[in-house]
């Protein structure tokens, strides 16, 4: 598998993280291609069914991005995702599915470098751990 | 069906809970046992699966299968005993979602038979074949079966038409369901014999749950003395009954034992231990990133908790479905 056949799926709130990977869009900033941006309205709607229905499709990384801490839209959203996702990641530490496929981060309205910055560090990251492994189907 | 309903029940991977809770009919068995034909049952009568071969095909009206799918040895039988049902029965919760059977998938089955067969310290002949690789050369025995990468729930080797839930399933719902069978009715596609909504909905201490609970660090049954009338929850202690699917009869409960989500997910979600870890956080006192890593510290073997009966039925017990 080539590494541009890996899928990342980032999952950005509406009030700071989709404008962020607009305002990349807008700079001209390098986004690697393996991103799949998608809409969520928050950050705190992103659950744990969520994140591994993305995996269970087909993805290879998912990557939250939320307002940051103090600046949520919805005031706790960003809170109740850190809490979801760092209970997800424990769990993902004793499972076939690396805790590093899954980043949660934050990022203002505005901040296209920042938002390429994750993004291509998302994808270094799931590069070096190469695609979900087949393992254990029939 | 003209006659009485004819009857299979097979053990694959699993304790013999499940066969226990068809012994734990008691005098309904005896009920059962004169009102079907059952026409292979390994637990408890002599059959072989030739005896099986034999029948026609769709013969068979209900086949029960208890147990994981391990072997593939398992994925024989239960085909063949498809090909032979009109309806099968995933019986108990290995067949449903792999169960702690499935616990293994947090290891490969590479892993499993090295430890098993091989560094097991009262090992004496750790050179010995593995189960799946053949006896030894020369004889005429048949080699042990071979384990599957990975443990697999019965749905994901063949169609199944209903789900008792339950490790082990409750003797009354298995009374219940021979009975219906006996009546002539054959469960139809997606029968899920337990309730619909959570277990809280018909928990004996629903009414001592409050509004809102906030916790700030879960606490283990052996270091607290918790009040047998309380919300588990109430008392910070971890209770899965919020994401469970009610039926069992709050057993554990009334044992006064927290749920551990042995019915598995409620009609609304789809991974089991998903819903665990929401319902978990959503309890989580708000505070900074240090706050909520000393909580989930305080969890101890998180995967283990939220997965213990669904692990080999989620994304994150058997990797990708090719």
């Amino acid at each position: 598998m080539k590494s541009l056949d890996l899928k990342i799926i980032a999952l950005l709130c509406h009030w700071c993280a989709y404008d962020s990977a607009d305002a990349a869009g807008r700079s001209r900033q390098d986004v690697p291609p393996q991103i799949r941006e998608v809409h969520v309205r928050c950050s705190g709607q992103v659950d744990p069914a969520m994140v591994l229905k993305a995996f269970a499709a087909g993805a290879d990384g998912v990557m939250v991005l939320g307002c940051k801490p103090g600046d949520c839209h919805y005031r706790t959203g960003n809170h109740q995702a850190l809490k979801r996702m760092r209970l997800l990641q424990q769990v993902m530490a004793a499972t076939p599915i690396h805790p590093q496929r899954l980043r949660l981060d934050w990022v203002s309205a505005g901040e296209g470098d920042r938002y390429a910055r994750l993004a291509q560090e998302m994808v270094s990251q799931v590069k070096a751990l190469g695609p979900v492994d087949a393992k254990g189907g029939m | 069906m003209a006659g009485p309903p004819t009857i299979a029940l097979y053990w694959c991977a699993g304790c013999g809970g499940c066969e226990e809770s068809v012994f734990d009919m008691a005098e309904q068995l005896i009920g059962v046992y004169e009102k079907t034909r059952i026409v292979f049952w390994p637990a408890a009568l002599d059959a072989r699966s030739s005896d099986v071969e034999a029948l026609a095909d769709g013969e068979i009206d209900a086949a029960f299968i208890n147990g994981a799918i391990r072997l593939d040895e398992h994925v024989q039988m239960v085909r063949l005993l498809r090909k032979k049902s009109k309806c099968l029965i995933a019986h108990g919760t290995c067949a449903h979602m792999g169960g702690v059977i499935g616990l293994g998938n947090f290891f490969s089955s590479k892993q499993l038979l090295a430890c098993a067969y091989q560094h097991a310290p009262s090992m004496a002949t750790p050179k010995g074949p593995l189960p799946g690789q053949g006896a030894d050369t020369g004889t005429t025995r048949h080699p042990l079966p071979g384990l599957l990468p990975a443990v697999l729930p019965l749905d994901r080797i063949v169609d199944v038409e209903a789900v008792i839930p339950g490790c082990p399933p409750p003797p009354e719902t298995m009374a219940q369901v021979f009975d219906q069978i006996i009546a002539g009715v054959l469960p139809a596609k997606g029968t899920v014999y337990a309730h619909q909504k959570a277990l809280c909905h018909s928990c004996p201490r629903r009414d001592t749950r409050p509004e809102r609970i906030t916790v700030s660090r879960f606490k283990r049954l052996q270091d607290t003395l918790w009040d047998p009338t309380v919300c588990f929850l109430a008392q910070d202690l971890i209770c899965l009954g919020p994401v469970t699917r009610g039926g069992c009869n709050a057993r554990c409960i009334s044992a006064n034992m927290p749920c551990r989500g042995c019915f598995g997910p409620t009609t609304a979600m789809d991974d089991f231990g998903a819903g665990a870890m929401a319902l978990i956080a959503a309890l989580m006192a708000d505070g900074d990133e240090t706050d909520y890593e000393a909580l989930i510290e305080s969890i101890p073997d998180p995967a283990g908790l939220f997965y213990r009966y669904s692990l080999a039925a989620s994304i994150l017990g058997k990797g990708r479905r090719p």
